[in-house]
């Protein structure tokens, strides 16, 4: 992604003035370290954790969204289908597009971003979520009604514990592509690391988009190891391969 | 064969009263008319071809399958009138793929049922140490693992345990050695019988293998298709007097060794040991041997005859085929009502 808007860039207009700073910045050069201490603190940073809001509002509604559909789904075969077919009209909407659609209705705005990354997640998470509690084994079901627990206990300890693993694995892959497509947002004034990519892009001083989109990719690599970590922690019983 | 219970709560008396199970949208019954006692304390063995409807039998007990007419009483409380969940968790409850739950740890699973009961944690934690050794697993090598790491059998033991944890009056065997090797499979075998002496629960156990059903049944109920009760008595009973011809081709041509095979050769009235010198050649086998492996032996070493001898290898006296002939005519005398 990076090299697609380097290139985009390299073909652009180059803006001469880059403000006061070093040789580098005036200069616009491959990458200016002194551009990133300098403004880290009170350009960056602010940014990067208004990305974080935003895919952590988003994954968390989408999770409970997804989450209520897919005990809805596991309990009434019927509700599988509507919203499969629902989440997955959805995902194939291009991002821009989605986010356009929505300026009408709500706005250029936070709500509208938000609306549009809950979306992308539903797909994701429901099948994960369905398809672990599906695939609980027979016989722990079989033999938790034998001993004497209700329907809820059933669920609630057996089934869901059970279907973790998947669960998890849905909201990795919904996490990372939640804060992928967050830097769309800054496209309808959401903000977010997405916000320095467009300007760097616009002015065209790579330091600013590269680093901005390193940071994404950063972001995007640490909440995926952190969840695994989670994962881990709240299914020990799983024998990961070594 | 009375057993008195001596476990810490009593065994349950189970009756099966004119019981009959139609499945919906079928038109005949899979069981009908069900009628059967099954003494406190006792090790009842429900079998018969497939379709025979034994497991339907059994799930009618803990109403997994609901009783469409007649009634099941336990210690004469009818299982209808009982709360679902509270009945359940009175039984325990034993199948052939044990169901272990893989998200907890051997001690979680087989406190499952006494924490659904709401039994004190320290109550719990002893009486789970207590199980894993009862039914011969090593606490501190086996509580804290999780069921992946064991093998099959290693897992029934742990499902045994787990269904006995909060102390149930009955307990219900579907099929619960069907899936483990032979070898395997005869040492549980064994070790529930050995368990089953201290405990006395009632226990009511399926299976498709008529030699388990022998050897572990107090009684046998034997099911024709269709759910109709062919036979119901004790092994010794079914293989000398088979009910009809069902029963007889079910139980197999082979019953009379089956039933030499519950037998062991320190019931037998013994002849005198022939003089030392004429000993050498004769085969020889322990009094604790079954009556069928002796007859075995005789076969394979073409001798009509075997020394008996006690553990310490003493010889007590001699066997003959003609005697081994005698017992099951006899038995067969006293067999009859």
């Amino acid at each position: 992604m990076i090299g697609v808007i380097l290139s985009l860039v390299g073909a652009g207009p180059t803006i001469p003035d880059f403000g006061r700073g070093s040789d580098c910045v005036r200069e616009n050069g491959q990458f200016c370290m002194d551009w990133v201490v300098d403004n880290f603190g009170d350009q960056l940073l602010p940014r990067l954790i208004q990305h974080i809001e935003l895919t952590a509002i988003a994954v968390g509604i989408g999770f409970a969204i997804a989450f209520i559909a897919a005990l809805l789904a596991h309990r009434y075969h019927w509700v599988k289908t509507p919203f499969t077919a629902f989440s997955a009209f959805v995902y194939t909407i291009p991002s821009i597009a989605l986010f356009q659609l929505l300026v009408p209705v709500t706005g250029l705005s936070w709500t509208s971003a938000e609306i549009a990354l809950v979306g992308y997640t539903l797909l994701i998470l429901f099948r994960n979520m369905l398809t672990g509690l599906q695939e609980v084994p027979r016989d722990a079901i079989d033999a938790a009604e034998g001993m004497g627990f209700t329907q809820r206990q059933i669920l609630w300890r057996v089934e869901l514990p059970l279907a973790l693993p998947a669960i998890m694995a849905g909201l990795r892959i919904a996490t990372v592509t939640t804060i992928s497509l967050a830097t769309i947002a800054a496209y309808i004034g959401a903000g977010g690391i997405g916000q320095p990519i467009f300007d760097g892009i616009q002015r065209g001083f790579r330091t600013q988009f590269v680093t901005a989109g390193i940071l994404a990719v950063t972001l995007a690599l640490v909440a995926d190891g952190l969840l695994v970590l989670a994962q881990r922690a709240l299914a020990p019983w799983v024998r990961y391969g070594r | 064969m009375v057993r008195e219970g001596r476990g810490k709560a009593p065994a349950a008396e189970i009756v099966f009263d004119h019981v009959w199970h139609h499945y919906p949208g079928r038109a005949v019954a899979a069981i009908q008319d069900l009628s059967l006692t099954i003494p406190a304390g006792e090790i009842c063995v429900l079998i018969g071809p497939s379709g025979g409807g034994k497991t339907t039998a059994l799930k009618m007990v803990n109403r997994l399958i609901p009783i469409s007419k007649g009634d099941i009483t336990i210690d004469g409380r009818s299982v209808q009138a009982m709360d679902v969940i509270e009945l359940r968790r009175g039984i325990g409850y034993v199948i052939q793929q044990v169901g272990l739950f893989p998200h907890m740890r051997v001690e979680d699973n087989i406190a499952t049922t006494p924490r659904l009961l709401g039994w004190p944690d320290a109550e719990i934690r002893t009486r789970v140490r207590e199980l894993i050794e009862l039914v011969g697993l090593d606490p501190d090598e086996h509580a804290r693992t999780y069921p992946s790491k064991l093998s099959g059998g290693q897992r029934q033991r742990v499902g045994l345990a787990r269904a006995m944890a909060a102390d149930p009056p009955l307990m219900l065997m579907d099929e619960p050695f069907g899936a483990i090797d032979p070898i395997t499979r005869e040492r549980l075998q064994d070790d529930f019988l050995r368990l089953h002496q201290t405990i006395r629960k009632t226990v009511i156990f399926v299976t498709h293998d008529i030699d388990e059903a022998i050897k572990m049944g107090d009684r046998i109920a034997i099911l024709r298709p269709g759910g109709l009760l062919a036979h119901y008595d004790t092994p010794e009973n079914i293989l000398a007097k088979p009910a009809d011809d069902f029963v007889a081709r079910f139980v197999g041509a082979d019953r009379g060794l089956k039933r030499l095979s519950l037998r062991t050769l320190r019931e037998i009235a013994l002849l005198d040991a022939p003089p030392d010198s004429e000993r050498p050649g004769l085969p020889s086998a322990s009094e604790g041997t079954k009556v069928s492996d002796a007859l075995s032996i005789m076969l394979t070493s073409g001798n009509p005859s075997l020394l008996v001898t006690d553990d310490e290898g003493t010889v007590r006296g001699l066997v003959t085929i003609d005697l081994i002939t005698a017992l099951l005519s006899t038995a067969e005398r006293s067999g009859v009502p």
